[in-house]
């Protein structure tokens, strides 16, 4: 394949991975911005998500002889809450007791993340596990090609994508509008801010702050889940998988800018396709290296993202 | 350490230690070489963390640094055992002098996040440089290689004593360093950063003193045990590796010198144990975490010198 058709495709499989990440890097940012705290363990959460899938839709093939598509709308709706619950479970042992401290989140959740990974190590078990996708039918795309000096539409063999691929971010794009729609247009979403801006003086006007904390801790990790869930037909599951999604989401939220979730999709769309692309062209360590040395970089020089407002703190 | 006593328990413990050659079987010696050299870098985490307050993620750079410093200069480029020690503490002192520097540029949750990546930026590299580091894999130094003034440092009486002895020296000398004056400095800009200032303290080039000492002990313990055990692989410089030494002194206790001996003996047996029974011995290693932090912030000695020997020091 030449470098046209190859370079779309790595754009493609870049916008895929800018989709996902999107989703899980909005979660983080959401708890960043309105709870002040770094969450180390969201990409277990992530990986809960993968996990929560694999089990429904393989429960509901063996038990019910459900077919992949039924598995797969159950996934999409009982992974993320069931992640959920487990992030609010959390929040009401652990971060509650600790006050939200920044250091101590930080060390508490580097356990949570040990005791996701390893309980799901002991359940789910080492192998990495395949889930259905609910459809997927190839697309062939087309693409210029000069036959007998003259510009026709050729479809180039290998040059293609599927349909679920497309799903993945269409899906992704919809949920994000949505999102967007829950922070701006709703009361939940007036709370959420207000609670983001001022704390003190939110309690003050009666919202249950910590109630507010415990939902958007929740939320944020169910928007990890979701990604996982839509990912995961592509990828397998497996109980390692979080690793990647968290380096990539810090990464994602820093250079958007801590607390500006705005600005996070947006960093989303370019790391992932950057991702993408470098990883396709060039070594993919090699691309790593570089997004975490620019992170690095980013966050001595200019603390406060490439969008975000500066912290107080 | 002006106080009698405490150089009386120093003594005492480093005694212990000696005496415990000649009284615990093969076994338990065997881990304890191993526990010393670790407790090295516990120790040199704790200056930066339990002395100077600031929380860093990425000191698995400092380690590898040392570990590699040496191993690559014995396997690759021929230098005898003192010669490569040299350019392990050099190698591992330049690192942490250039991301020390930039590091300290931030505060807070960026600090934290801004050492991972270094570290993480250091894994990859070793990664990356396969071709010398061998990756994950590694590569094994030979016994004939490990020999210092005629002394084979394999041999397990020998490894134990010389473990014994990089353990005292940087145990006395950390005790000397944190009841000089540096040392209250360290701890007047960990209790109140803007005080210290207000004094006249000059607090950056202070931490970064500080942290260009805790990246040599680190890089010390990181070649010791690249000597001791000859091996070296990308493992110890992922991130796992600048968790532990936290885990180690927050169990120990942050700002005490035998914390950091007490937390990673106390760990190691403790994985030891769980190992026996799981391969999900990580978990354990969370739930410590998210117990410590949750009910023992100041750890063993921690809690000790506050409710009984406030002379600890």
């Amino acid at each position: 394949m030449e470098f046209g058709p190859h370079l779309v495709l790595a754009l493609l499989e870049g916008s895929i991975t800018a989709a996902v990440l999107a989703l899980t890097a909005a979660g983080l940012a959401l708890v960043f911005g309105i709870l002040r705290v770094v969450n180390v363990a969201h990409g277990e959460f992530f990986m809960l998500g993968a996990v929560l899938a694999w089990f429904v839709s393989t429960t509901l093939a063996d038990t019910f002889g459900a077919g992949p598509a039924v598995g797969f709308v159950a996934a999409l709706i009982i992974a993320p809450l069931a992640t959920a619950l487990v992030a609010i479970l959390a929040d009401r042992l652990v971060l509650r007791r600790i006050g939200y401290d920044p250091e101590r989140t930080i060390v508490a959740t580097i356990g949570l993340l040990y005791v996701l990974q390893q309980a799901t190590l002991m359940s789910f078990g080492p192998e990495a596990r395949p889930v259905e996708a609910p459809f997927n039918t190839r697309i062939a795309l087309p693409w210029p090609e000069r036959v007998n000096g003259e510009w026709v539409l050729g479809y180039p063999w290998g040059f293609g994508t599927t349909s679920y691929k497309l799903f993945v971010i269409g899906a992704a794009v919809v949920v994000l509008i949505g999102l967007w729609l829950l922070l701006r247009h709703t009361t939940l979403g007036l709370i959420m801010r207000a609670t983001e801006q001022d704390r003190d003086m939110a309690r003050a006007f009666g919202i249950p702050v910590t109630r507010v904390y415990a939902l958007v801790f929740g939320l944020g990790a169910a928007l990890a889940a979701l990604g996982a869930v839509l990912v995961v037909p592509i990828q397998q599951a497996h109980y390692l998988m979080g690793g990647d999604p968290l380096l990539l989401s810090f990464i994602v939220v820093i250079i958007g800018g801590l607390g500006s979730v705005g600005g996070t999709v947006v960093a989303a769309v370019l790391i992932g396709l950057t991702d993408g692309v470098v990883s396709v062209f060039f070594s993919a360590t090699l691309a790593k290296i570089i997004a975490t040395l620019l992170v690095a970089m980013v966050l001595v020089f200019r603390p406060q993202g490439l969008f975000g407002r500066a912290l107080s703190r | 350490m002006n106080d009698a006593r405490g150089w009386l328990l120093h003594l005492g413990l480093l005694a212990a230690l000696v005496l415990a050659w000649f009284v615990l079987p093969a076994y338990h010696t065997g881990n304890l070489a191993r526990i010393l050299v670790l407790a090295v870098y516990a120790a040199g985490f704790n200056v930066v963390f339990g002395y100077t307050g600031l929380l860093s993620l990425g000191h698995a750079l400092f380690f590898a640094a040392g570990l590699y410093g040496l191993g690559l200069s014995i396997q690759h480029v021929g230098l005898g055992v003192l010669p490569a020690f040299g350019v392990a503490l050099g190698v591992s002192a330049l690192i942490a002098a250039m991301t020390g520097y930039l590091a300290l540029r931030t505060r807070g949750v960026a600090f934290m996040i801004v050492t991972l990546m270094f570290a993480q930026t250091g894994y990859l590299t070793v990664l990356y440089a396969g071709r010398w580091t061998r990756g994950d894999e590694g590569f094994v130094i030979a016994r004939s290689a490990r020999t210092l003034f005629g002394l084979d440092l394999a041999d397990e009486r020998i490894r134990y004593f010389a473990a014994l002895v990089l353990f005292a020296i940087v145990f006395l000398s950390l005790a000397a360093i944190v009841s000089s004056g540096f040392g209250r400095a360290l701890v007047a800009i960990r209790e109140n950063e803007e005080r210290a200032r207000l004094l006249g303290y000059d607090v950056q080039r202070i931490k970064w003193l500080a942290v260009i000492l805790s990246g040599t002990v680190s890089g010390a313990a990181g070649a010791a045990y690249a000597l001791l055990f000859g091996y070296a692989g990308a493992t110890f410089a992922s991130v796992q590796y600048s968790i532990l030494p936290l885990l180690w002194v927050l169990l120990g206790g942050a700002g005490t010198t035998i914390g950091p001996l007490i937390g990673t003996v106390f760990m190691f047996y403790l994985v030891d144990f769980a190992s026996e029974i799981t391969d999900a011995y990580l978990l354990l290693v969370g739930l410590a975490l998210i117990c410590l932090t949750l009910f023992l912030p100041r750890g063993i000695a921690g809690e000790l010198r506050r409710r009984a020997l406030p002379w600890l020091p």
